[in-house]
């Protein structure tokens, strides 16, 4: 390699790693922290796992959150596709520029200004059409999808982009109409993409505090505002053994998505 | 002749015939834009008309909204009150500034870490590559909440730091850490690398080797091939990296609330506080406006980055 020293580039490689991962690792230390005081260490116990199991509130608003981040993920990962499709495949439309640039502003918008602006949207609407009545888990999961299917898009863009026509070419020639081949030949071809868009918007969905808060209601708290409320009042063991909880369940997704993803280009590579 | 006619018609005027007049292929484009328009696209003119009107003091936000909707709506009547508002009080004008300083900087650390960690993923082994930069994006996936929630054990006053450096006699007294600018700083590196290094390593991973060694051999140190090839190389990646930090972390609520101290707040948190607190809508909707009129140029500039280049 010409990379001349490349000690400070790997020693700072080294830092950046330890940077992104001791303070997950610390979270996990004191999930197990015997004391109510998380920094000073009381002996080994796992009380906050049970107190954990026994948080009504945490539990109820966990599921709220679910519900809503699997809704949300199919239907962004319905609109984006469609979103992405028509950037990539229909070439010069009406409002084209118009959905390039709403498709490209959520990715980097601040969430404080997304959830004012839908939260205004929602109650002028109630006012005029007096649907959405009230607010609550569907207004929230309108305002998820609203953002999370540009990142859709954002996805399955990327992968038609790199896609041979020639497959969606022949199908057309041999006289399959457009929808067909979109079913039957792009839609498998992208498969992959609309998976990781479908995991990535659960996921955004679960994460966002700052847009539920704005168009939430009452009876609606998902599971990062009950956590912030929580958080405000400083530092809890009970949130630590959450957040291990949900860095186990990351880590094990993520190695069974990857082992998948390695049995598949395997499988592929042995068949060529 | 005839034959040669029906197959040309069969080959190549039916299935671009189909392709055009296929039934789908309106709703393809149009359902998204419908849902995009009407729940991204509408919502800015509400914010911008409710940013021109006044707030009823006494009465809740609705009410003040419903006199607006049906009483106003032929006779339109401006008022600038909000805006010269944030002019005036320095509450706003400060908070706008030192958002735009902190973000600033948080980008510039976020870089200088960001870029030896994309360097050094290209310059690992082949196999090694996935995993290092699955490890980059895995702390991503775990609640962002939750990720900035760990520093405040780390950095408060008896938290990790403070403790380790009294055990080591470095300190008399516990250092104040938390709520203070280097916290946010902190927190913003920490929640958005991710966003820096994966548009470096892309821009990066693409550059072609054979030209360090071409200025290798034409006489250029490391150092100088670094600064003269690899970065003018890699600044659509610097650009991109810079701008999916900076322009969200101008507007960041989470991180400041949490991590950073009562003298210097960012626009995020008051256009939160005016909203939750005062219960001031067209306040709030005026910030909005008036962030959103700062961030233009940054995300017009991203987008023109974004098109141009494959999708970070």
């Amino acid at each position: 390699m010409t990379g001349g020293r490349p000690t400070l580039v790997f020693s700072l490689l080294a830092f950046g790693y330890a940077f992104l991962y001791a303070p997950i690792l610390s979270l996990i230390v004191y999930s197990f922290n015997e004391s109510r005081l998380v920094t000073v260490w009381a002996g080994f116990s796992t009380k906050w796992y049970t107190s954990l199991l026994h948080n009504e509130q945490l539990l109820g608003a966990a599921w709220v959150s679910l519900r809503i981040a699997v809704m949300n993920a199919t239907l962004a990962v319905i609109l984006g596709t469609l979103a992405g499709t028509a950037l990539v495949r229909l070439g010069r439309f009406r409002g084209r520029s118009a959905l390039a640039l709403m498709v490209g502003a959520p990715l980097v918008m601040p969430d404080v200004i997304l959830g004012l602006a839908s939260l205004l949207l929602f109650v002028a609407m109630e006012q005029l059409i007096g649907w959405p009545a009230g607010r609550g888990m569907t207004t929230i999961t309108i305002a998820h999808v609203t953002f999370s299917l540009a990142y859709v898009a954002v996805i399955v863009q990327s992968r038609l982009v790199r896609l041979d026509p020639s497959l969606e070419e022949a199908a057309m020639d041999l006289g399959a109409y457009p929808w067909k081949v979109f079913f039957l030949i792009t839609l498998p071809l992208i498969a992959p993409a609309l998976a990781a868009g479908w995991l990535l918007a659960f996921t955004l969905s679960l994460d966002d505090l700052v847009i539920a808060s704005f168009v939430s209601g009452p009876g609606a708290s998902t599971l990062p505002m009950v956590v912030y409320s929580s958080v405000r009042l400083g530092v809890s063991p009970e949130i630590n053994a959450l957040a291990t909880v949900v860095v186990v369940l990351v880590t094990v997704g993520i190695l069974i998505t990857g082992w998948l993803l390695h049995r598949r280009a395997a499988r592929a590579s042995s068949r060529a | 002749m005839h034959s040669h006619f029906s197959n040309k018609v069969r080959q190549d005027i039916l299935p671009g015939l189909r392709r055009r007049l296929a039934p789908g292929r309106g709703a393809v484009s149009a359902i998204p834009l419908l849902w995009l328009g009407l729940f991204f696209g509408l919502p800015f003119l509400i914010i911008l008309r409710i940013s021109l009107s006044e707030a009823v003091i006494g009465l809740p936000p609705y009410t003040a909204l419903l006199e607006w909707v049906e009483g106003d709506m032929p006779s339109i009547r401006l008022n600038l009150a909000n805006f010269a508002l944030l002019w005036q009080d320095s509450l706003y004008l400060d908070a706008f500034l030192n958002s735009v300083r902190i973000a600033a900087i948080a980008t510039v650390l976020c870089l200088l870490l960001g870029y030896p960690m994309a360097l050094g993923i290209t310059r690992v082994r082949e196999s090694l590559r996935t995993p290092l930069l699955l490890l980059v994006i895995l702390p991503f996936w775990t609640s962002f909440l939750i990720r900035v929630y760990a520093w405040i054990g780390i950095l408060k006053g008896n938290g990790l730091i403070n403790n380790l450096l009294l055990w080591l006699g470095l300190i008399e007294e516990p250092l104040r850490l938390l709520h203070t600018d280097l916290a946010v700083y902190i927190g913003i590196v920490y929640a958005y690398l991710p966003f820096m290094v994966l548009p470096l390593y892309a821009t990066l991973a693409r550059m072609d080797s054979s030209l360090l060694e071409a200025a290798a051999d034409l006489g250029c140190r490391p150092l100088c091939a670094f600064w003269r090839v690899t970065v003018p190389l890699s600044l659509p990646g610097i650009i991109a990296g810079s701008l999916l930090v900076f322009v969200p972390a101008v507007g960041e609520f989470v991180i400041p609330d949490l991590l950073g101290g009562p003298d210097s707040l960012m626009i995020g948190k008051v256009l939160w506080s005016e909203f939750f607190n005062n219960r001031d809508w067209p306040v709030a909707a005026a910030v909005a406006v008036a962030l959103l009129a700062l961030l233009v140029a940054p995300v017009l500039l991203f987008e023109r980055f974004r098109a141009k280049g494959p999708a970070a």
